[in-house]
């Protein structure tokens, strides 16, 4: 079974979905989405175990030998990504029990799990293919089941964000698609590591360097970069939590996953950077990024559209380390995905027990909650300070790096604008931090600690947190050596 | 449009043919031009005419509206299942070479097995969609 791990990473939630999508009881298709994230998680490790001990793994499906059948392809940058959505989706899915039940009416509990698992073997295929057009086809698969997602929340908004977000995740899909017609045009092949050998034979044409503008575009789209990223904080803010939770710190990383494979492997970096000077578009957008949307969350009276602000704050900080184009900013950027994934995961899940425990993740609606509800409010606390990026966080090791990688290219203001990014951020936590603790809570107040079934999943990735802001040699080692795999040096 | 001989004669006759032109399509597949997707687009297609001439209520008993939904999961239960079936066989996903003894009947095997998920999940998924549409603000 040990050669069939890269397809079964994305056949088996595709099964499991289908089957969540027959059963009637919210119970039952629970359980499967529980087992199928469980197992997931536990493939995804083994294929991390797999590439390290052995190397790239490809995998032939239907035996059709590659470039000419759809091959996987796994290298430890894939490996550590795959390893990074199963994660939060084995972390998502015992929250959604209790969280879902109360958001979620019940006769569309097994769609709603259906739709998860889709979505997790949509993410999961983008990032465990080596063929272009199989990349499309996860990229609906799993966008089409996130819209359907976020039109599940209880609040009627939920709807026009579904939509906003239909219609600019089809425009970026669109761009996506007219990309990789070119390419196909150009080449005639489909397979990233036959482009990337046939590429550099037409990239003086004036088609490639137009599928590289369409396909930066539509990818930024799906990632949310700066000025594309209006979709984001209505779908983040009227989804369900555990949507909010899921899909915050899994779609947008995956993005940023097709952005390195296209940037690095297929185009190579010399081509991205050197030629098309896409240095010069990332580095100022990330920056607007970094300081605008931290701004932006300042001025947010809804906790979850504040988060969702800020996650657009920290995709400048992943991108910012992207467009440095060294081993150690990409490296800084990978590590970014893990550690943002961790703290927003861990934020959307303590906004997700607000909402079970008060009913509103209002700023205004949560004073006096330090109170009410000591475990929610402390594992906000210590999942904010991570995303401010105190020490003994994860948000400082990223930080740490992402300084570092700046500073190693001489480029001191850009270093500069992520402490002026923390400093904001440090203001935008406190915001909710005072509510909580400083606020007397209204008279009367019945509000409860948030039920266990909640806690101990929010409490784990805080964990997380900490544990990997302490010990950060495997977490950073990984980066470094995915970081190393894409852009080809060393080993 | 029930007082409308004509229309109901004419679906009568249209009906049957464009069911079994719709079986052609999918039988004929691995030969000429068709497969599962043409053939469940026509096939949905002979049902959705006969909604039109006989009305939503008469085609909800032909085919109860939980029918579209288990038929959609059905047919990539089918098609995920062929390449699960291949993979216990001993070979790679999707990989027909393994079925039935020979690689050539087994390529025949396993793209007929393919075809007819691909028939069932988009003759699902489009009555599903058709069902939707139609009966919105309706009693199910």
């Amino acid at each position: 079974m040990r050669e069939h791990l890269p397809v079964l990473q994305v056949v088996l939630p595709l099964v499991a979905a289908l089957l969540a999508a027959l059963t009637r009881r919210p119970g039952r298709a629970w359980a499967l989405a529980l087992t199928a994230a469980w197992l997931v998680l536990a493939i995804a490790i083994g294929l991390l175990l797999q590439v390290l001990g052995e190397g790239v793994t490809s995998y032939h499906l239907g035996g059709w030998e590659p470039p000419y059948g759809i091959e996987y392809r796994v290298d430890l940058l894939n490996a550590f990504v795959l390893l990074i959505v199963s994660a939060m989706a084995a972390a998502v899915v015992p929250f959604a029990r209790t969280s879902v039940a109360r958001e979620i009416a019940p006769e569309r509990i097994p769609l709603f799990y259906s739709a998860l698992l889709l979505c997790l073997a949509g993410l999961l295929g983008i990032a465990v293919t080596g063929d272009l057009f199989n990349v499309f086809v996860f990229l609906e698969i799993s966008s089409l089941s996130a819209y359907s997602l976020v039109a599940l929340g209880s609040d009627r908004r939920a709807l026009t964000a579904a939509y906003r977000y239909l219609i600019m995740g089809s425009v970026g899909a669109t761009f996506v698609m007219i990309a990789i017609g070119l390419l196909y045009a150009m080449t005639g092949t489909l397979n990233m590591m036959d482009l990337a050998a046939r590429l550099p034979a037409v990239a003086a044409t004036r088609t490639v360097p137009v599928a590289f503008a369409f396909l930066t575009v539509g990818v930024g789209l799906k990632l949310a970069l700066f000025p594309l990223h209006l979709w984001l904080p209505n779908a983040y803010t009227y989804a369900p939590s555990a949507v909010s939770a899921f899909i915050a710190s899994t779609a947008t990383k995956v993005a940023i996953y097709m952005l390195l494979r296209f940037f690095f492997t297929v185009f190579g970096a010399a081509f991205s950077f050197d030629v098309m000077q896409l240095d010069w578009i990332l580095t100022p957008l990330a920056l607007f990024a970094i300081v605008l949307a931290s701004l932006a969350a300042l001025h947010q009276e809804d906790g979850k559209r504040l988060l969702a602000y800020s996650s657009v704050a920290q995709i400048g900080y992943i991108v910012l380390g992207i467009s440095l184009a060294s081993v150690l900013g990409v490296a800084a950027g990978i590590l970014h995905v893990f550690n943002h994934a961790l703290m927003k995961g861990a934020l959307f899940m303590t906004m997700g027990c607000v909402m079970y425990a008060v009913g509103s993740v209002k700023v205004s609606a949560m004073a006096g909650l330090g109170r009410l509800m000591p475990l929610t409010m402390a594992a906000f606390v210590a999942a904010g300070l991570s995303l401010v990026g105190v020490p003994l966080t994860v948000g400082f090791i990223s930080k740490w790096y992402l300084v570092q990688a700046a500073l190693e290219r001489g480029a001191w203001p850009l270093a500069l604008a992520v402490l002026l990014g923390s400093v904001i951020a440090a203001a935008y936590v406190w915001k909710v931090v005072e509510a909580a603790y400083f606020r007397p809570p209204p008279a009367g107040s019945e509000t409860r600690e948030a039920p266990l079934g909640l806690l101990v999943p929010t409490w784990a990735l805080v964990a997380a947190n900490l544990y990997f802001g302490i010990d950060a040699r495997w977490t950073a080692g990984m980066a470094v050596r995915a970081a190393e795999a894409v852009l080809g040096v060393g080993r | 449009m029930d007082d409308c001989p004509i229309l109901r004669v004419g679906a009568k006759i249209m009906i049957p043919t464009i069911l079994l032109f719709g079986l052609y399509v999918q039988f004929h597949g691995e030969y000429g031009p068709g497969g599962g997707f043409q053939a469940g687009v026509i096939v949905t297609s002979a049902f959705i005419l006969y909604a039109l001439i006989y009305g939503l209520d008469s085609t909800r008993r032909v085919i109860p509206p939980f029918v579209p939904r288990a038929a959609a999961v059905l047919g990539v239960l089918i098609f995920a299942g062929t390449g699960l079936a291949s993979l216990l066989a001993g070979g790679r996903f999707l990989d027909y070479d393994v079925f039935a003894g020979s690689p050539q009947k087994g390529q025949h095997w396993g793209i007929f097995t393919v075809e007819l998920g691909v028939f069932v999940a988009v003759f699902g998924v489009m009555l599903g969609v058709f069902y939707a549409f139609v009966g919105r603000g309706r009693p199910q």
